[in-house]
């Protein structure tokens, strides 16, 4: 894919993001006036472990390019062990998407603190510019719901 | 009759899918299915059965019936182009020639199916004898003759390394005259000897005196109410692998995809072993196991001939005997009712 | 075998069990199917040779809602399946009465098959305690093969010969183990993106959504599968799309991560030869690596890995890290 073809391209991006952290750190970036791109769109969820691996999955089909999920730093879980088991289920799916040859860069995540603006915007930044570079999600996806 | 060298076949294919869409047994992964033929496919005419009959190319497992696009008020349908194009489907079996006729039964008939009856319309089949019938197949049974594919519009046979060819139809013969620069004359001489030997081989395959004694459209109270069922069925695991490697299921399912901006209306096969199947607002009509298997056996065997003239929903391609996850099958229920007298009755 | 018919004829006949569960007799000589025997007439037709590959446990979940007690034989690999439902209280211990079968390796006819061996009359040698040679008996002609080249694929990993869990054993096995469990995975983890993304694409165009892989599997217990509800829009029964022709075994195979035993049915009842075992094991494998070793259905009382955690996990970002 040609360089000229990237900058064209605008990814869709989904960002599940722990209503407790992530989201207040969302919020603080926003207050902060720390940008990062209005690709990003995040589902605001009670817990990063309220993510099924299957939202991930139909993120994907429903056209995401890349999927991003933000909960509490392990240990400081607002459910006290949400997050543990986040962490273990998107470890073994994302190992398996990788597996089945889905480039691992569209999957990725972050614990972000609701006092981690800068690393909020910092990690959307950097997201969306691996995913912009990886260009459209050909691998997975649903055409049909395509234009 | 005309006959080719098989080494020559890739040409007749390439010069076949020239002006034609061309189906025939590709070899993929270890299996051997229906597939449009390019030059970059492994084509497998040797191997008996494909996995799933040649159904697909007429009611394939898939198809988009109409989409629905929603813009500002207004709804826009589109309706799938029908098949308007003639294409060639390469190697069927008598069983699966059966099973398509079996087809035309439920899909021709008022009101008829205009996405099949195109498909119909288009096709043309060329068909191969059997050269090495195995265990699991039961055509004679009934009625199919296995080295003599004669509802085909060009029948075949391989015959010590040539493709014996006969046009059958006027369909046969337009397709027959657009490759004949690759055919030469023969004579039918080892083509009748292949089929002494094909018709030979038969009479010996196990389930080829398989009794249909007491089946038919009018078996309905006895068969229904027989307590042998209760046994039968055990073993069932309620997949769908019977009924979507058989060349005579017909049921499907239509359902809606929710699109960006609209509906994408699709239909699939169904499977009678499903739990959904038939499933309506009010609840399932049959909501066991038991219920489901004895439907699907006596649909083909009763039910069916019952609408049909007599005629069976199986064509004893035998697929059901080698695909059943749990080893249960039509010629199981055929012999379990012979043994309990069922026949009789 | 026929010791087999002898306890049952006795447990039946003490009143000890109601039922027993194994496999009658084929009108072919490699098509035994799961069923249940209730009286001694029954138990004429039972077998127990090398085509019984069913793993019965998925029939006890069905069992444990009958009255009474259901006699069931369970080879060694079985038996890790039974012990998994027992944990996910899938089926009921006292309803069982377990009596572990030897065995040395499961056949695969499909494999006898592939070795250009076609209309077959009887294949002979499948017993228990038969020779390493079978004979089989064809339309064109008696053939032979060793025992072990028509093995299911499954039983070249076996993974032991002890049962896990039985109320009496009867009968030798053996560990038939000739290949390592996750030389296929490695295989395939070497490729590039690429190669990996066309390889799966071309095992799973094969699918045809019969279910059957699901419906075998005993860790696929629920009551009702997400992919049956009419509410969830991924077909059911169609690959309609290239999305759901890869992920559904993605789907099917998180579902079972960290419960699957890996018994093998899959592969073994895949009417397309879909090499499904390569999902499962690629999950069993990761999750050795990462949480430690961890055979499902080996231990009632451990907990599984996907619901469980340690303070120091790895992150996800390990898939990336390990290139």
């Amino acid at each position: 894919m040609s360089i000229g073809a990237n900058e064209e391209f605008r990814p869709k991006i989904v960002a599940f993001c722990c209503n407790w952290c992530s989201y207040a750190g969302a919020d603080l970036a926003g207050s902060s006036r720390l940008a990062y791109p209005a690709d990003v769109k995040i589902i605001r969820v009670p817990c990063s472990c309220r993510v099924n691996p299957m939202f991930i999955l139909r993120a994907f089909e429903r056209g995401a390019d890349g999927v991003i999920l933000c909960g509490c730093h392990p240990g400081d879980c607002h459910y006290s062990t949400g997050n543990f088991y986040a962490r273990r289920r998107m470890t073994m799916l994302f190992s398996m998407l990788d597996y089945i040859g889905v480039e691992n860069g569209r999957t990725r995540v972050e614990w972000v603190s609701a006092a981690e603006g800068a690393k909020f915007s910092a990690t959307m930044n950097d997201f969306v510019a691996k995913v912009t570079s990886l260009g459209k999600n050909v691998r997975l996806g649903d055409l049909r719901c395509k234009n | 009759m005309y006959k080719i060298a098989k080494e020559n076949l890739s040409a007749l294919f390439q010069k076949i899918a020239g002006d034609k869409e061309l189906y025939l047994p590709v070899k993929n992964g270890g299996q051997t299915n229906y597939a449009a033929w390019d030059e970059t496919v492994e084509v497998d005419i040797d191997t008996l059965k494909t996995v799933k009959s040649a159904k697909d190319a007429f009611f394939p497992q898939f198809e988009t019936l109409y989409n629905v696009k929603r813009e500002g008020k207004k709804l826009d349908l589109q309706q799938e182009a029908l098949k308007d194009k003639d294409f060639v489907i390469f190697g069927m079996k008598a069983c699966d020639i059966q099973g398509v006729k079996v087809l035309d039964n439920v899909f021709l008939s008022e009101p008829v199916d205009t996405y099949y009856a195109a498909r119909r319309a288009h096709g043309i089949i060329v068909a191969m004898a059997c050269h090495e019938p195995e265990e699991s197949c039961f055509c004679k049974v009934f009625g199919l003759d296995a080295a003599d594919p004669s509802a085909a519009d060009v029948a075949t046979w391989m015959v010590d390394g040539e493709l014996y060819w006969k046009a059958l139809t006027e369909k046969g013969e337009a397709l027959t005259a657009s490759v004949k620069d690759l055919l030469t004359d023969a004579d039918e001489a080892k083509v009748e000897a292949e089929k002494a030997q094909i018709r030979a081989i038969v009479e010996k395959l196990p389930y080829s005196n398989l009794s249909l004694e007491g089946w038919g459209g009018d078996a309905t109270d006895v068969k229904f109410k027989s307590p042998v069922w209760e046994t039968l069925y055990k073993g069932c695991l309620a997949c769908g692998t019977c009924t979507f490697v058989c060349p005579t299921c017909q049921c499907y399912d239509i359902k809606d995809y929710t699109t960006k901006d609209g509906i994408q209306r699709y239909r699939c096969w169904d499977s009678c072993m499903y739990s959904d199947f038939t499933l309506m607002a009010g609840g399932n009509n049959r909501t066991s196991q038991l219920q489901r298997y004895r439907q699907r056996f006596m649909h083909k065997l009763v039910y069916y001939p019952a609408n049909n003239n007599g005629m069976y929903a199986c064509v004893g391609c035998g697929r059901c005997v080698e695909k059943c996850p749990s080893s249960l099958n039509i010629v199981k229920v055929i012999k379990a009712f012979e043994n309990e007298g069922g026949s009789k009755a | 075998m026929q010791e087999l018919i002898n306890k049952a004829k006795e447990l039946l006949a003490n009143g000890t069990v109601v039922r027993v569960l194994g496999w009658r007799a084929g009108d072919l000589s490699y098509n035994p199917e799961p069923a249940f025997f209730e009286t001694e007439e029954d138990l004429q037709k039972f077998v127990y040779d090398g085509f019984c590959g069913a793993n019965l446990s998925k029939y006890m979940i069905e069992a444990s809602k009958l009255d009474g007690k259901t006699l069931v034989f369970l080879k060694p690999c079985d038996t890790y399946s039974f012990n998994q439902l027992i944990k996910e209280h899938r089926v009921d211990r006292e309803k069982a009465y377990i009596v572990g079968v030897g065995c040395r390796g499961k056949l695969d006819i499909d494999k006898i098959k592939e070795q250009g061996i076609k209309g077959i009359e009887s294949v002979e040698g499948t017993e228990l305690d038969g020779p390493d040679t079978l004979t089989i008996k064809t339309l064109y002609g008696d053939k032979t093969c060793s025992y072990a080249s028509a093995m299911l694929g499954r039983c070249h990993v076996c993974k032991g010969k002890e049962h896990m869990i039985a109320d009496e054993i009867i009968g030798e096995s053996k560990d038939t183990k000739d290949a390592e469990r996750f030389d296929a995975v490695k295989a395939v983890e070497a490729m590039s993106p690429e190669e990996r993304f066309n390889f799966f694409q071309k095992e799973l165009r094969k699918c045809i959504r019969c279910n059957a892989c699901r419906n075998v599997c005993p860790a696929c217990s629920c009551r009702k599968c997400v992919f049956d509800s009419n509410k969830f829009d991924s077909a059911q029964k169609a690959n309609v799309d290239s999305f759901e022709e890869k992920m559904f075994h993605v789907i099917r195979a998180f579902h079972v991560a960290g419960r699957c035993t890996d018994c093998g049915e899959c592969s073994r009842v895949c009417p397309q030869g879909i090499q499904l075992h390569l999902f499962n094991r690629k999950f069993i494998k990761d999750i050795n690596e990462y949480y430690g070793e961890f055979q499902a259905g080996a231990d009632i009382e451990a907990r599984g890995p996907l619901t469980n955690y340690t303070f120091d996990d790895v992150e996800p970002s390990i898939v990336k890290e390990r290139g």
